[in-house]
């Protein structure tokens, strides 16, 4: 996994709540057998005014003007500023994917759901959690500064803006380690753990046979 | 010392490792796997060169991609296909037990594991899917996770989680005619709005929910997570017990006795300290549809769809706006005169026997109405469309106009050819009202099986209780 340490990124301002993960990457693009390749599906539905199947050419698709993502302004972010409850719904994985593929390394949210929130870390993509007042006061620079970036470093779990302004947010301790360095948690699991899930299972097999059926 | 609650003791006997911040290495019981967050888990095994920790904890079956009309022929959409072999594939190599397309137990994988009595109370059990959460009607702590997490499972039989707060939502009093577990929910959501849970452990009690089914109670853990948690639970009683007697992978002999003991410990203490606690009466919850984009976006059937300049908070305002322009409704509009395009009984939320029995109650003996484009019956799994066929059902349906098809996941979310076109409304007994969710373009207004049966006929939502 790619490791993240500290970001500087042009931020993109998307205002809704509640964004789900349906309309982060559509169904139809779930059926890839792949961990790569959703980034232009990325929003599908709001960035194109067609309709969008797996494997399309994306480069002259219609785009629909008024998606913030399709803005001269916003090309090349890696930041999205989003509202409350970002990533909603499923818990397809294929979300964090199609929003790391296409270029982002951060979102910055008053809340994400808790599922999204979790598949974030595994991918390299760092889900920052601020204050709804602090976020509404982001929007609103992000629309007012052509070229707005934010800095977000994990290490001192700060976010800084471009007038020196910095807030701290929280991360767990496990979650934070293996991000910075880019670990695999697998990898991690088996080696540092491996004995005492064998105990576990041993003795959790006196107490509860019927959970351990034969194959 | 205070008492535990459910969530607790279900946390507590599956602990591995506690570490410092509060987190913990926790055992998994169970596994049940699907076509769509599957493959990049068994693809990261293999790239590993990693095995399987314990094969035999893993159950999979395809339902999300199957199309739902005859399955003797081959999969006619090539990409679906691929995904739907790719399981099977991965199944054969890494010794996975599968039900695979063809297999008369092959379903939805949420009303599968219930059924098959391969989920069982005081089990952790985790699917890469959200609605995960419906297996807590057991008594169970059951999640939806990703797809690293699926194969974190697959490799370690484990996963590190962070110990949600809980929260007890108890429903006092009885249900009234005509009001169901899916009313119950989605009123539940429509008071807490679909955040509401956000970082809980939902269990839910009380005398409406005591006296559900099982059936019920799924129903009503399924949408936990459309209240923002991801687990929601309900502990046993006679009534789980009296499910699970008897299943093909329930426990038998002396070993049945035992499991029982043990799992009648599976409630919360009464000195239990719960973070938070939400009460509803019972009468108070009237026969539900949603008129938005949110599940939170919900009224009783006798009522209008809002208004958003009534609104005062400015985002929910804009949210609103937004929803009623996707939706194509003006303000005002009563929700029993809006007409409906297509009908979908089915999901993990609402597929099982007595979902069917409640709509075909409704149906019997009546046509669905002229303006409806299709009416569509997907049974939850091949044994709820078994049964359903020995009691006559499925000639109920087909008599009135409706179609009976193969289980699966189907008009849910549209990954099949079951899907809304734009514009399209539908009256759907699942679980999620999203833009495009049935279909680009596609309205949905979720409801339960009676209530969405009786749309079929009256070709709009009428009250029920009429
Ligand atoms: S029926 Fe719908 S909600 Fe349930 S598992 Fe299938 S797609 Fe998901």
């Amino acid at each position: 996994m790619e490791p993240f340490t500290r970001h500087t990124g042009l931020v993109a301002p998307l205002d809704r709540s509640n964004v789900d993960t349906d309309a982060i990457i559509p169904k139809q693009f779930l059926k890839s057998v792949q961990r790569t390749g959703f980034g232009p599906y990325l929003f599908d539905e709001w960035r194109y005014l067609d309709r969008g199947e797996p494997g399309m050419d994306c480069t002259n698709r219609p785009r629909n003007p008024d998606f913030v993502l399709n803005q001269e302004r916003y090309q090349g972010a890696s930041v999205l500023l989003a509202r409350e409850n970002f990533g909603c719904g499923s818990s397809r994985e294929h979300a964090p994917w199609a929003l790391k593929d296409y270029g982002f390394r951060a979102i910055v949210a008053p809340s994400f759901a808790d599922i999204f929130y979790s598949n974030c870390f595994k991918n390299g993509l760092l889900p920052v959690v601020l204050d709804g007042a602090v976020v509404d006061r982001l929007f609103q620079a992000a629309y007012a500064t052509e070229g707005y970036q934010l800095t977000i470093d994990l290490f001192e779990q700060q976010v800084h803006t471009p007038d020196g302004e910095c807030f701290g947010f929280e991360v767990d301790p496990f979650r934070k380690r293996m991000l910075l360095e880019g670990l695999d948690e697998i990898g991690v699991t088996l080696e540092e753990q491996s004995e005492a899930i064998q105990a576990y299972e041993q003795r959790r097999k006196q107490e509860a046979p019927w959970l351990f059926p034969e194959p | 010392m205070t008492g535990k609650t459910l969530y607790e003791k279900l946390w507590d006997s599956h602990v591995v490792t506690e570490y410092d911040d509060g987190s913990a290495l926790l055992y998994i019981d169970r596994q049940l796997l699907h076509e769509v967050t599957s493959p990049q888990a068994f693809e990261g095994l293999r790239l590993a060169g990693r095995q399987p920790w314990r094969v035999a904890a893993n159950l999979a079956v395809t339902d999300h991609n199957v199309p739902t009309t005859d399955r003797s022929q081959p999969v006619e959409d090539p990409v679906s296909r691929v995904q739907i072999e790719t399981l099977d594939r991965n199944c054969a190599e890494f010794r996975v037990t599968e039900f695979g397309i063809r297999d008369p137990r092959q379903g939805i994988v949420h009303v599968v594991g219930p059924e098959q009595g391969t989920t069982l109370p005081g089990m952790t059990l985790v699917c890469g899917d959200s609605h995960t959460s419906t297996h807590g009607a057991l008594g169970a702590l059951a999640f939806g996770v990703g797809t690293s997490e699926v194969e974190h499972v697959l490799a370690t039989q484990t996963l590190v989680q962070k110990k949600a707060r809980t929260m007890l939502i108890r429903i006092d009093g009885q249900l009234g005619h005509g009001v169901t577990a899916k009313d119950i929910i989605l009123a539940i959501i429509g008071r807490i709005g679909t955040a509401g849970g956000t970082g809980y452990a939902l269990e839910y009690g009380g005398e409406a929910i005591r006296g559900l089914s099982m059936e019920g109670r799924m129903t009503i853990c399924n949408m936990s997570i459309e209240a923002g948690a991801r687990t929601g639970m309900v502990a046993v009683d006679d009534t789980t017990i009296d499910y699970i007697r008897g299943r093909p992978n329930a426990p038998a002999g002396a070993q049945w006795e035992q499991a029982v003991a043990s799992w009648r410990n599976l409630v919360s203490d009464p000195d239990a300290e719960f973070d938070r606690v939400g009460e509803m009466h019972a009468d108070e919850i009237e026969p539900q549809v949603t008129w938005g984009t949110s599940p939170e976006m919900v009224a009783s059937v006798n009522r209008h769809v809002p208004d958003p300049a009534e609104e005062s908070d400015a985002v929910r305002a804009r949210a609103m706006t937004r929803a009623l322009e996707y939706m194509g409704l003006e303000p005002g509009t009563a929700l029993t005169d809006i007409p409906m395009d297509k009908i979908f009984i089915g999901s993990c939320t609402n597929a099982r026997i007595e979902d069917l029995r409640e709509a075909a109650a409704v149906v019997r003996g009546r046509r669905v109405a002229e303006n409806i484009r299709q009416a569509l019956v997907v049974p939850g799994s091949g044994v709820v469309k078994q049964q359903a066929e020995a009691e006559g059902l499925d000639r109920v349906f087909l008599e009135a106009g409706f179609e009976w098809r193969e289980p699966g996941c189907s008009m849910c979310l549209g990954m099949n050819p079951d899907r809304l076109e734009p514009g399209e409304r539908c009256a759907s007994t699942s679980n999620r009202n999203f833009e495009g969710r049935q279909g680009q373009g596609g309205r949905t207004h979720l409801a339960s099986p009676a209530m969405v049966a009786a749309a079929a006929i009256h070709g709009h939502f009428v009250d029920i209780r009429e």
